[in-house]
């Protein structure tokens, strides 16, 4: 039987229409501008450019709202605005070590060089649900005093994981990578199997559900590491990049990030004395919860490179890369949406066959 | 540290490594300090220099202002090998004085007026006569004004640092 699946254009443009009118909501309650976004949905906007994959405040905000503050479409809206953007090159290497630190917390040491410094987090309150925010005017909350005069200045915040390298400790990170290729999957699709560097390229643009899930099943067991935050530390890094019409690299501006480095069960051999491991991640933004699940979902991946069975999800490359990207995902999932006429005609010709056979048989 | 531009430490590597003589150094410099300027403060430099030098040459742009990205790369670990970590917008310009001289501009964002202005400045700061009493008056305060914004952004956490104490125990000498 033929269907026919043209038409529906004028219910498409209602929809639309209809569409804009809700994502306004209540005409008399005042519109969200961009600017309230940006300010005070500050971790969704983060949350979109990190799985968006573009650091640009003003567009994640922008793209929250035309969204109606669904973050996996708002997603959807910044990779398909980059793809309009020409790649006018890439940056140097960011350097954390320099951050304008905002916070820094160790789950390692208590006594770290620079300090325990909080910052603007959630841990330690009560997540009771504040009502004093619901009031319609309320006074502007008054940040604690910062130090005035020569007070002790935050200007040197050693990594966590460089002491421990120090030491011997902790298996260090080089940079081996001079003249190698370095995998871009904007440019390159996935390949199995997938280097360090396409793993944690997926990772950092990976939903943070999924990670996060994934991670929690490396902590139950399902790929144990046994890991600890060994830091993590968010504020501003530089942007450095090398124009081609300048004989030295500028900075053009910062970017806020969160960094985590997990510090895991160690590993030695019959050459090399016991280390602990690693796992990395970072997150643009106040990204912590992301940054740590991709830190842990890092480590797991690592499990044939530091000659352990990989026999849990976390620790399969292939299944974690293919299902982490929400757009990916979200994109195959929402299909099933589309017309599936012909194909639903088939599967019932078949099962009415089925049935008959069966009936006939019975007879 | 980010966002308080070049320490006074950091003279700067060229392309190849080597360093930077002191007329790149100088210029480097102010090419940062405008790479973080707003809309107004670059209207104001561009406002102190026409008081000094008087009426400029037209520039004739060789790129007009362009949006695009850049591939941000991070280390594994910090400190290891390279990988992509993600994209970010930035916007360029290059225009060029009559007289030869070129000026460019490079900036995070997408910022088309800021991006055209900082190019003519970096082109007029390279002014041989006036170059120093400009960089004096524009690019210094500019200079110390983001220094001290980024100290007072990171400041702000100096409270939230944690002041452990530990309880004296019973087997601890007094």
């Amino acid at each position: 039987m033929y269907v026919a699946v043209k038409g529906g254009e004028r219910a498409i443009a209602a929809a639309h229409r209809l569409l804009a009118d809700e994502r306004r909501g209540d005409p008399s309650v005042p519109e969200l501008s961009i600017a309230q976004i940006e300010q005070q949905m500050s971790l969704a906007v983060d949350r979109v450019m990190s799985e968006g994959a573009l650091y640009d405040r003003e567009l994640a905000a922008l793209a929250i709202k035309q969204a109606r503050g669904d973050l996996v479409e708002a997603i959807f809206l910044l990779r398909a605005y980059r793809t309009t953007l020409p790649r006018l090159g890439h940056t140097l290497p960011i350097d954390t070590g320099r951050m304008a630190v905002r916070r820094r917390i160790s789950a390692t040491f208590k006594d770290v060089p620079g300090g325990q410094i909080l910052g603007p987090t959630f841990d330690y309150t009560h997540r009771l649900l504040d009502f004093t925010l619901a009031a319609e005017e309320q006074a502007t909350p008054q940040p604690p005093q910062p130090p005035t005069g020569d007070a002790e200045p935050i200007t040197s915040m050693p990594r966590v994981t460089d002491i421990m390298t120090a030491e011997g400790i902790l298996a260090p990170e080089t940079d081996s990578s001079e003249g190698n290729s370095i995998a871009d999957l904007t440019r390159e699709p996935l390949a199995f199997p997938a280097d360090r560097d396409a793993r944690l390229q997926a990772l950092a643009r990976a939903d943070e559900g999924f990670l996060l899930g994934l991670g929690y099943s490396t902590q139950r067991g399902y790929g144990r590491s046994h890991p600890f935050a060994g830091e993590v530390r968010m504020g501003a890094v530089a942007v450095e990049i090398q124009p081609e019409e300048l004989p030295f690299p500028i900075e053009i501006g910062d970017v806020e990030l969160t960094e985590c480095q997990m510090i895991n069960q160690y590993k030695g051999s019959a050459e090399t004395l016991p280390q602990f491991t690693r796992g990395y991640g970072l997150a643009f933004g106040q990204g912590e919860r992301k940054a740590m699940a991709m830190a842990l979902v890092d480590r797991a991946l690592r499990a044939a490179e530091l000659g352990e069975s990989a026999d849990s999800p976390a620790q399969d490359a292939e299944f974690v890369l293919y299902h982490c990207d929400n757009l990916e995902a979200s994109g195959f999932v929402q299909h099933l949406k589309l017309p599936h006429y012909v194909d639903f005609q088939a599967e019932l010709g078949t099962l009415r066959a089925l049935r008959a056979a069966r009936r006939e048989a019975a007879e | 540290m980010s966002g308080s531009g070049i320490r006074d430490d950091d003279v700067g590597h060229g392309r190849d490594g080597s360093p930077l003589s002191p007329v790149q150094a100088a210029r480097r410099r102010w090419l940062v300090v405008l790479a973080r300027a707003s809309l107004a403060e670059l209207e104001v430099i561009r406002g102190t220099i026409d008081g000094i030098i008087g009426d400029q040459m037209t520039p004739h742009v060789l790129r007009q202002p362009e949006i695009g990205m850049a591939m941000l790369r991070g280390r594994m670990g910090g400190t290891g090998q390279v990988f992509n970590f993600s994209e970010i917008t930035l916007t360029r310009c290059t225009l060029q004085l009559a007289d030869g001289r070129l000026g460019c501009a490079y900036m995070t964002g997408r910022r088309k007026n800021e991006a055209r202005l900082a190019a003519l400045i970096d082109a007029l700061l390279q002014d041989p006569e006036h170059g120093e009493t400009l960089i004096a008056l524009t690019i210094d305060p500019l200079a110390a004004e983001q220094a001290e914004r980024a100290r007072r952004l990171v400041a702000r956490s100096v409270p939230t640092k944690v002041e452990f104490f530990t309880l004296v125990r019973g087997e601890n000498p007094a």
